[in-house]
C-alpha cells in the first residue's frame, strides 16, 4: 500500500464513526468475483450457473462427482442396490446438520428430491422410473423402482444445473413453480441474507455446525473443509475493472476473467491463473430442425462438414493452452468421451458439404443465424459460423443482439422471417453434457426437447437404453451408437472444449478443483 | 408563487403519465422474456412457460397494464422479478450511492466550473482564458468511461492512492464513504466542469461590458467584488439553468459511471435491470428518474425568482 493510500485510508478510519467495529476485517475473509451477479436465490428453481454456484456454497447434496468424473457418496454414508435392482437403500451420515441447527433427517430428504426432480430433465427422468421415494427411519430412504435403470446414482450425483441440493422438509415442500423463500441448507456456508446487498455484495460465513467427510476434497465430494470464516461475492460487472481490483488487491479471487485479459494478469507477480475446472465447457451450435433448411438432417450434417473446431476456439478462446479440439458430445476424457461417428466431420471439408447440399436439394433459403454481442465468450462465434457456412454454399443472415434477446427468441417456434431463428451458438459447461441423459441438446423428444426441437425415435429410444442399463460398459457401447445416430441426424454441432481460468491472489491456496467454482479448503495465508 | 408551484406540480402529471404508458409499452413491444431469462438458460420450454404463466406475462398488455397502473396509484411499484423484492424497497436500498455521488458531483462541478468561468472571462483573450477553453474542449470531447479507465490507472492501480471499484455506505463511516466516491465524482464532473465553466464564461463576459460593471469599478470597487456581486450575480439565470440542466443530466451519467465503478445505486439497478428485463424494476427507475427531472426542472424555475426579482409567475 502507498503512503498515500495509508494517509488516506488514515483519514478514512479517522472519520468513521466510531460506533461501527471493524469485526469483519478481523476475520478471514475470501473476496470472490462471481462471473454475474446472483438475483435469484432458488438453485432448484433456475439452471442458471450462478445460482448452482450459490447453492454449492448453501447446500449440500446425497451424492458428488469427484475429480475423475466418478459419483461418490456425500451425505449418505451407506447405498445399496438390491439383488433384483429395484430398490436402492440409502443412510445419512450421522451428524448432518441444518444451519437452523436441526438434524438432517430423511423427512427433508423425501421432499427434496421430488421438489428437484420435478423441475431437473435429467430428475424427470430418473422418476419415470422410480415407483416411489420412502423414509424407513429418520436416517434411511428408499428407492423404489419400477424398473431397473443406471441413473439413480447420476442424476443425484450431477455436477451441474440443476444439481439436487437438500432443503430442509419445510423449504423443500414449497411449490416447485414457486421461489423459496428461506435459505436454509446443510452445507458449509451459511448465507447471511442480512448483509446481502443486491447488485453488490453477497455474504456467506463459516457453518460452525458442518461436519465434513473425512476423506480429502475431490470435485464436489470428499471433505468439504472451510478454513476462512466469511467469503464476500463481489460482482463486477466490468471485467476491466474486477482485473484491476485484483491488481489492486481488493478482491482475492475472479472466477472466470476473460481470455484476452490473461496476459494482463499474468504480467502480475502476485496472482496466479488455476483452472479450478479440468473438465472445461464445450462451444455449441444448435439448430432449429422445425423450418426450412434445417429441417432436412442432410442440410445439418453439412455444416458439420463444413465447421472446424480450431476456428471457433481460436476466434474467441485464443491460446491453445485454454482450448481443446474434442469431437466428442460427451466431453473428451470423461467416461462416456468418444468421438466416435464424427471421424470425418468437423475438418472444414468443403466439397463434402456442397456435396450434401446439392443432395439435399438445398434451395439457397437464407439461415437466420443468431449472434450475440454483449456476451463476452459468445460474439466471435457467430461470424466464424457464417464464414465456414459460406463457404460451404450457405446463404446466412447474420442477425446481432444482445444475449438477453437471443434467450427469449430462442424459445419461439415461429418461422425465422415472423420473428424465430434457425441457428444461434451457445457454451456449456462440461458438468452438463457428460452422458446422453444428462446433455440437454441432445434430448430429440420433438416438442418436450430443448429449443431447437429435434425429434428422432432412434435418438431417443437410445436415450431410454442408456436409462435403464447398470452396466458401465453396456452404457458406453449404447453411447457410441448414440453418437452415431447424431452424426447422421444432428441435434447441434459441438464446436470444441475450452477453459476458463480462475485468476487468484498468491496468498490463497488450496483451491479445489471441480464443475463448479467451490470454495471449501481455501486457506488465506 | 403557490399557484404557479401548484400548477406546475400539476402539470407533471400528464408528463409521467406518458413516460408510463411509454415505457410499459416499449418493453412489451422489445423481442424479450424475462421468463426465459429467469428460467436460465439450460431450462426446458416447460419450465419457462411455467414462470410465464406465474409472472402474468401471458396476459393481455391491457390487462397487464391496469393492473400494473393501478398498483403504482396506490403507490405500490410491484415485485421485482428477480430479487423477489418489492421495486420500492429496491429503490429505496439502492438511492443512497445515486444521491451520494449526484451530490458530491454537483458539489466539484460547481466549485470547480464556476470559478474556472469567472477566471477565464476575466482573463479573457489571455493563456489562462485559452487554457480553461482549451480543458473544457478536452473535458466534453471524452466519454466517461474513458475518463474513468485513466483515472483508475493512474490513482488506483498505478498510484494506489483511491479504491479501485466498490461503495461503503455512510453508516459505516464518513472517510470511508468519501474515499470510494473520489472517482467516481471526478469521472462523473469532468464532462460538466467543461461545459459549465465554459457557460459561466460566455455568461460573465456577456456581462463584464455591462455600464453597471463600469460604474462599479468606477466607485472603486475590488475587482473580486465586481465579479462576484455584480458580474456573477447578473450571469447566473444562464448559469443555474445549466446547472439545473446538468442535475438532470447526471442522473444519465450515474448509469455508466456506477457500472464502471461497482456502485450499487439506481444507475447500476437500471443496466441491471434493462439486462434482465426486470419490467416493473425498470419501469419503476424510470418513472422515478422522469419524477425527478420535471422537479428539478421546478426547481430551477422557483430559483429564478430569487436570482433575478423581474422574474415573476
Amino acid at each position: 500500500m502507498s503512503t498515500m493510500r495509508r494517509a488516506l485510508t488514515a483519514f478514512a478510519v479517522a472519520a468513521a464513526v466510531p460506533f461501527l467495529a471493524t469485526e469483519a476485517s478481523a476475520q478471514k475473509t475470501l473476496r470472490f468475483v462471481p462471473h454475474s451477479d446472483l438475483k435469484i436465490l432458488d438453485p432448484i428453481w433456475t439452471t442458471a450457473y450462478i445460482v448452482r454456484n450459490h447453492g454449492y456454497m448453501v447446500y449440500d447434496t446425497l451424492f458428488g462427482m469427484d475429480d475423475k468424473g466418478e459419483i461418490q457418496p456425500q451425505m449418505v454414508d451407506t447405498y445399496k442396490l438390491s439383488d433384483d435392482k429395484l430398490t436402492w437403500t440409502m443412510t445419512l451420515r450421522d451428524g448432518l446438520m441444518w444451519h437452523d441447527g436441526q438434524p438432517v433427517t430423511t423427512a427433508d430428504i423425501v421432499p427434496s428430491i421430488k421438489r428437484w426432480a420435478s423441475k431437473d430433465s435429467m430428475g424427470q427422468k430418473l422418476m419415470s422410473f422410480v415407483a416411489s421415494v420412502e423414509a424407513k427411519d429418520d436416517k434411511t430412504f428408499e428407492i423404489k423402482l419400477k424398473e431397473p435403470t443406471g441413473l439413480v446414482l447420476l442424476a443425484l450425483g450431477k455436477p451441474s444445473s440443476n444439481v439436487p441440493f437438500m432443503m430442509p422438509k419445510r423449504i423443500a415442500e414449497t411449490d416447485p413453480n414457486r421461489q423459496i423463500e428461506e435459505f436454509i441448507g446443510s452445507g458449509p456456508f451459511i448465507f447471511k441474507r442480512d448483509e446481502w446487498v443486491p447488485g453488490s455484495k453477497l455474504v456467506y460465513t463459516k457453518f460452525e455446525g458442518y461436519k465434513p467427510r473425512s476423506e480429502p476434497p475431490s470435485g464436489t465430494t470428499g471433505g468439504k473443509v472451510v478454513k476462512i470464516d466469511r467469503v464476500e461475492w463481489l460482482p463486477i460487472r466490468d471485467h476491466q475493472q474486477a482485473v484491476n481490483a485484483l491488481l489492486a488487491g481488493e478482491v482475492d479471487y475472479i472466477e472466470a476473467p476473460p481470455h484476452d485479459l490473461h496476459p494482463l494478469i499474468k504480467k502480475s507477480k502476485d496472482i496466479y491463473m488455476f483452472n479450478w475446472n479440468p473438465l472445461g465447457s464445450q462451444y455449441t451450435f444448435r439448430f432449429n430442425v422445425l423450418h426450412k433448411p434445417f429441417d432436412n438432417p442432410k442440410i445439418r450434417q453439412a455444416v458439420l462438414y463444413a465447421f472446424n473446431q480450431e476456428d471457433f476456439l481460436k476466434a474467441t478462446v485464443g491460446s491453445e493452452e485454454y482450448y481443446k479440439v474434442c469431437k466428442g458430445l460427451f466431453i473428451c476424457g470423461t467416461p462416456f468421451g468418444t468421438e466416435v461417428g464424427f471421424e470425418d466431420m468437423f475438418e472444414s471439408n468443403f466439397k463434402k458439404a456442397r456435396e450434401l447440399l446439392a443432395e439435399a436439394k438445398y434451395d439457397g433459403t437464407p439461415v437466420v443465424l443468431m449472434h450475440s454481442t454483449d456476451n463476452q465468450s459468445l460474439t466471435n462465434l457467430a461470424p466464424v459460423a457464417k464464414s465456414l457456412m459460406e463457404r460451404a454454399g450457405f446463404k446466412v443472415d447474420m442477425q446481432s443482439m444482445d444475449w438477453q434477446t437471443v434467450v427469449a427468441r430462442r424459445v419461439k417456434k415461429d418461422p425465422p422471417e415472423a420473428g424465430g431463428w434457425h441457428a444461434f451458438l451457445t457454451s456449456w459447461v462440461a458438468g452438463d453434457l457428460l452422458n446422453p441423459v444428462m446433455a440437454g441438446f441432445v434430448n430429440a423428444a420433438c416438442d418436450k426437447a430443448m429449443f431447437g426441437w429435434p425429434c428422432d425415435e432412434t435418438i431417443e429410444k437410445l436415450r431410454d437404453d442408456f436409462a435403464k442399463e447398470v452396466d458401465p460398459a453396456k452404457q458406453k457401447a449404447i453411447v457410441k451408437a448414440l453418437q452415431r445416430r447424431v452424426a447422421e441426424y444432428p441435434t447441434h454441432a459441438h464446436l470444441g472444449q475450452f477453459y476458463n481460468h480462475g485468476a487468484i491472489r498468491n496468498n490463497l491456496k488450496g483451491i479445489v478443483p471441480a464443475p463448479a467454482p467451490v470454495l471449501w479448503n481455501i486457506t488465506i495465508e | 408563487m403557490g399557484g404557479y408551484i401548484l400548477r406546475r406540480v400539476l402539470s407533471t402529471l400528464p408528463v409521467l403519465a406518458i413516460v408510463a404508458v411509454l415505457v410499459f409499452l416499449m418493453l412489451r413491444l422489445t423481442p424479450s422474456d424475462p421468463a426465459a431469462i429467469i428460467a436460465g438458460d439450460y431450462a426446458s420450454p416447460e419450465q419457462i412457460e411455467g414462470i410465464r404463466e406465474r409472472l402474468g406475462l401471458n396476459e393481455p398488455i391491457l390487462k397487464q397494464f391496469i393492473i400494473w397502473i393501478s398498483g403504482v396509484l396506490q403507490g405500490d411499484f410491484g415485485e421485482s422479478f428477480f430479487y423477489k423484492k418489492q421495486v420500492a424497497e429496491l429503490i429505496g436500498e439502492r438511492l443512497e450511492p445515486t444521491l451520494s455521488l449526484s451530490v458530491i458531483t454537483i458539489l466539484l462541478v460547481v466549485l470547480v466550473a464556476v470559478p474556472l468561468g469567472i477566471i477565464a472571462a476575466h482573463n479573457h483573450g489571455t493563456w489562462i482564458d485559452r487554457f480553461v477553453m482549451g480543458f473544457s474542449v478536452l473535458g466534453f470531447s471524452i466519454p466517461v468511461f474513458v475518463v474513468g479507465y485513466i483515472l483508475i490507472y493512474v490513482f488506483a492501480v498505478t498510484l494506489d492512492w483511491l479504491p479501485v471499484q466498490g461503495y461503503q455506505r455512510i453508516r459505516e463511516g464518513v472517510g470511508g464513504w468519501l474515499l470510494r466516491l473520489i472517482l467516481p465524482a471526478m469521472t462523473l464532473s469532468l464532462v460538466f466542469i467543461a461545459f459549465i465553466a465554459r457557460m459561466t464564461r460566455t455568461s460573465v463576459l456577456e456581462v463584464l461590458n455591462e455600464d453597471y460593471i463600469r460604474t462599479a469599478r468606477a466607485k472603486g470597487q475590488t475587482e473580486i467584488k465586481v465579479l462576484i456581486r455584480h458580474a456573477l450575480a447578473n450571469a447566473a439565470v444562464p448559469i443555474l439553468t445549466i446547472i439545473g440542466l446538468t442535475v438532470a443530466i447526471l442522473i444519465g451519467g450515474v448509469v455508466v459511471t456506477e457500472s464502471v465503478y461497482t456502485l450499487p445505486g439506481l444507475g447500476l439497478l437500471t443496466v441491471d435491470a434493462v439486462l434482465a428485463r426486470d419490467y416493473p424494476t425498470i419501469q419503476a427507475v424510470i418513472l422515478l428518474f422522469s419524477f425527478a427531472y420535471v422537479l428539478i426542472n421546478l426547481l430551477v424555475d422557483v430559483a429564478y425568482t430569487f436570482l433575478d426579482p423581474r422574474i415573476r409567475y
